[in-house]
């Protein structure tokens, strides 16, 4: 239920609502753009970064957050028994699991990498954190990108992606994107989700921020989860092992530096366990968990940058691991959903952004980053938010889809926020919601070449962790896409590789050698890494 | 600001927590490190079903823990997994057919009709209805009916037939995408463009430009209404 100040402010955005409708609502400038990131967005906070010191990317800007675990302890080191670290290379020798490919983490990345191993006839396994699908693909709910419309193309899917990210994409990597979009589209709708068509077959598609033509496909809200739950199906039709509440703690590489495998540990008995592989996936996904900025998040519970950790203590490279994604529509209130994400097809559908007066103060079709700008500068600057338990926001106005779509148009094609909201009493084909930015994407991650290898041989990277496909800023559509182009992509290329690759002797002495570069540069960290899971505790040191 | 407190009594052991909280944010606030039963944190993946008992009432309810605020005296057990029955196929060689379902999950025939899985659904969902559809060979409406679906397994927990619901509601779905939903004549043809090299040129083209001109292209672009 809504505040009195809510409600009064409500009457204000009902008094706009018919005038707002098909009101040209004008797109900012490329330079009042530019300006507005510089002055709001939390990427140019500069007190929100520091610059590394050791590792590959020494100097490189990174939210503190990140910095600290990527500058911090081996979890074997603060295990290690009388031996040190030695303790551990004595049961390198005696692995408890042995494969051709090793995928580290069970999301959508991760499974499809899977079942392209298996389909190139490697041994493949997956490890993951929670249970498989407990991962960030499985809460997408807009949907995912393809040119595959007649007045579409991949040229124009990758000027709108490049541009939207600011002309900072790989362009090998983003035209690797664009050109396998519709295949993988069609890969998906042979293994069976059920992506939303008219009667003819026509996919049914709509604009995302920062799209020149509709492109995103959709399966109602529940797009990943449609995408998780019949990729999940089908790995285990496969009979691929999944081994679930498992972490990987470490990489273990061979001793021409290759990639080898994983030390791994069972997240219930904390049990270390071997992993010995030809090669290696990693596919961890991404970092909301780490609450950049104290901003909430709307990611799932494991995302926590643990892959971006191994890969750099093992020597690969970051790429724009300063950028993330703050998408604009987090839930500001009521305070159990606070950060979870309102998807922005009901931006797409047609609701506005409105202040506290009722003035739709920005084109709701902007990029995410410039959106996220502006709604923090209405409030932040204008003084024209609403205030909430947790902070302020500013109202997304949905009654207005049904005023533009017709009724019905909100169960049918957001349903899953007419759920989120009516647990909480709030109908949102009758009132607008409060939303702000809440933290949503690692926009940079591991470098990779088209391949989907790192600078490490035998080490591919996929999904979320991955940086350079999206540049500096991602459309929304595009996450999904990349997570089965360049997890299948991994998958194939990381089980061909497998038939000729000889594993030497196995070690962690990049573990040992990233420690000893700690101490060289005075750091002597009292955190380790990978962090695994947040601790969060709601403020009971206060009560 | 002294927040409103409320009992719960968490696997049986009491505890006073702030009544704003999820029952998620309750067991964290007591002091759990959780490691089952938390996934998604919003609702979308089933990880986090849970039992509770209001003191005084002998209705069991149903929920999940990351979407349903604490209630006084609310005992609460959760549900981290449940051993679902999940047979395997191919889906490329079964085919949309009801002898599928007989093959595959034969004990749906065996439903009572007790309406016990739709009394506990996390999600609303009329489950038994999709299991009669299911059974009629009905695999669209099944699909339709169950699509939000989050698999966390309650429906099954409470099934004296032993069915495992959201196993048939994800093959029927499964068939449903790759054989009954109709094919989408300009997703082929845009796949065999491209593997004919449709593009190839143009996007060759595309990618030498110098960055201002690829500015000026994105600046201008015109954008469909
Ligand atoms: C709420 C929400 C809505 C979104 N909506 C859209 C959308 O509409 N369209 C779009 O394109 N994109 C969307 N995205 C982004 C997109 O869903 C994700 O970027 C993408 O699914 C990531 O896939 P992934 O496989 O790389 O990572 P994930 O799906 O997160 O999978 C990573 C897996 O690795 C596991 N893991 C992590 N660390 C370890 C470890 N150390 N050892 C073992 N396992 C580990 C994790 O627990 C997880 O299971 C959305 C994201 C969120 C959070
Ligand atoms: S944690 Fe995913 S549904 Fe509750």
């Amino acid at each position: 239920m809504y505040s009195h100040e809510m409600i009064e402010s409500i009457k204000k955005v009902e008094a706009t609502r018919q005038d707002r409708i098909g009101a040209d609502l004008r797109r900012m400038t490329a330079d009042e753009k530019e300006q507005l990131l510089r002055q709001y967005h939390p990427d140019f906070v500069e007190d929100g970064f520091q610059s590394l010191q050791v590792g590959p990317n020494r100097g490189d800007k990174v939210p503190h957050e990140l910095a600290e675990l990527l500058q911090a302890e081996s979890r074997l080191a603060r295990m290690k028994g009388p031996e040190g670290m030695e303790s551990f290379e004595a049961v390198l020798v005696a692995p408890d699991y042995e494969t051709d490919v090793l995928v580290i983490g069970g999301g959508g990345a991760g499974a499809s990498a899977a079942i392209e191993a298996h389909e190139g006839h490697a041994d493949v396994m997956i490890v993951t954190k929670l249970r498989m699908g407990d991962a960030n693909t499985m809460m997408a709910e807009g949907g995912i990108q393809a040119a595959d419309k007649e007045h579409d193309s991949p040229a124009i899917h990758y000027l709108d992606a490049f541009g939207g990210g600011h002309y900072t994409n790989r362009p090998e990597l983003l035209y690797k994107l664009v050109t396998e979009g519709p295949e993988c589209v069609k890969w998906l709708n042979d293994l069976g989700v059920m992506f939303d068509k008219d009667a003819d077959g026509t996919m049914v598609t709509t604009h995302g921020g920062g799209t020149s033509r509709k492109r995103m496909h959709a399966a109602k809200d529940y797009s990943g989860a449609e995408i998780m739950r019949v990729l999940r199906d089908e790995v285990m039709n496969r009979d691929i092992p999944i081994v679930d509440f498992t972490v990987a703690i470490e990489l273990i590489l061979d001793d021409q530096g290759k990639a080898a495998g994983a030390v791994l540990m069972n997240l219930e008995t904390q049990e270390i366990l071997i992993a010995k592989a030809k090669t290696v996936i990693i596919a961890t996904g991404g970092a909301g968990r780490l609450h950049y900025q104290n901003f909430p998040t709307s990611n799932h519970y494991g995302a926590t940058a643990d892959g971006l950790i191994l890969g750099y203590r093992a020597g690969a490279q970051l790429l724009y691991a300063d950028t993330l994604q703050y998408h604009p529509t987090g839930v500001a209130y009521p305070s159990q959903i606070f950060g979870a994400l309102v998807t922005e097809k009901v931006r797409s559908l047609g609701a506005q952004l409105v202040n506290r007066d009722g003035t739709a103060f920005m084109n709701p079709l902007e990029t995410r980053d410039v959106s996220a700008a502006s709604i923090i500068r209405e409030c932040r600057t204008r003084k024209k938010g609403i205030g909430a338990a947790e902070g302020e926001g500013v109202w997304l106005d949905t009654p207005m889809i049904e005023m533009i779509h017709g009724e019905g148009t909100i169960e049918a094609r957001i349903p899953g926020m007419l759920r989120m909201f009516g647990k909480y009493d709030i109908d949102i084909r009758k009132d607008p919601i409060l939303v702000y930015p809440t933290l949503h994407y690692q926009n940079g991650g591991l470098k990779i070449n088209a391949e989907g290898l790192t600078d490490i041989d035998r080490l591919f990277v996929a999904g979320e962790a991955v940086g350079g496909i999206h540049g500096r800023n991602r459309l929304m559509g595009n996450s999904l896409l990349d997570i089965i182009v360049f997890g299948r992509n991994a998958g194939r290329n990381a089980a061909a590789l497998s038939k000729s690759v000889q594993t030497g002797r196995l070690t962690l002495d990049h573990v040992k050698r990233f420690a000893s570069e700690l101490e060289k540069a005075g750091i002597h960290p009292e955190k380790v890494s990978p962090l695994l899971l947040p601790t969060y505790t709601h403020g009971r040191e206060h009560d | 600001m002294k927040r409103e407190m409320v009992d719960v009594y968490i696997m049986g052991k009491k505890y006073t927590v702030p009544e704003e909280l999820t029952i998620m944010g309750a067991m964290e606030y007591a002091g759990y490190q959780l490691v089952r039963g938390c996934g998604c944190r919003n609702g979308f993946c089933g990880a986090c079903a849970t039992i509770y008992r209001i003191k005084g009432h002998t209705e069991l309810q149903v929920c999940l823990a990351c979407q349903k605020q604490v209630e006084e005296n609310m005992y609460l057990a959760t549900l981290p997994f449940f051993p679902l029955v999940k047979k395997n196929y191919e889906i490329k060689e079964i085919e949309p057919t009801k002898q599928i379902m007989m093959h595959l999950y034969p004990e749906i025939y065996k439903c009572i009709g007790c309406n016990a899985c739709t009394k506990s659904c996390t999600q609303e969902l009329d489950v038994m209805q999709y299991i009669a559809y299911a059974q009629r060979g009905e695999y669209g409406k099944c699909a339709e009916e169950s699509f939000d679906c989050v698999m966390c397994g309650v429906c099954s927990s409470r099934c004296p037939a032993g069915i495992s619901h959201p196993q048939v509601a994800l093959l029927a779905r499964r068939l449903t995408g790759t054989y009954l939903a109709p094919g989408s004549e300009h997703l082929d043809a845009r796949v065999r463009e491209i593997k004919d090299g449709d593009f190839k040129s143009l996007m060759e083209d595309l990618m030498r430009k110098p960055i201002e001109e690829m500015k000026e292209l994105y600046n201008h672009r015109d954008i469909e209404q």
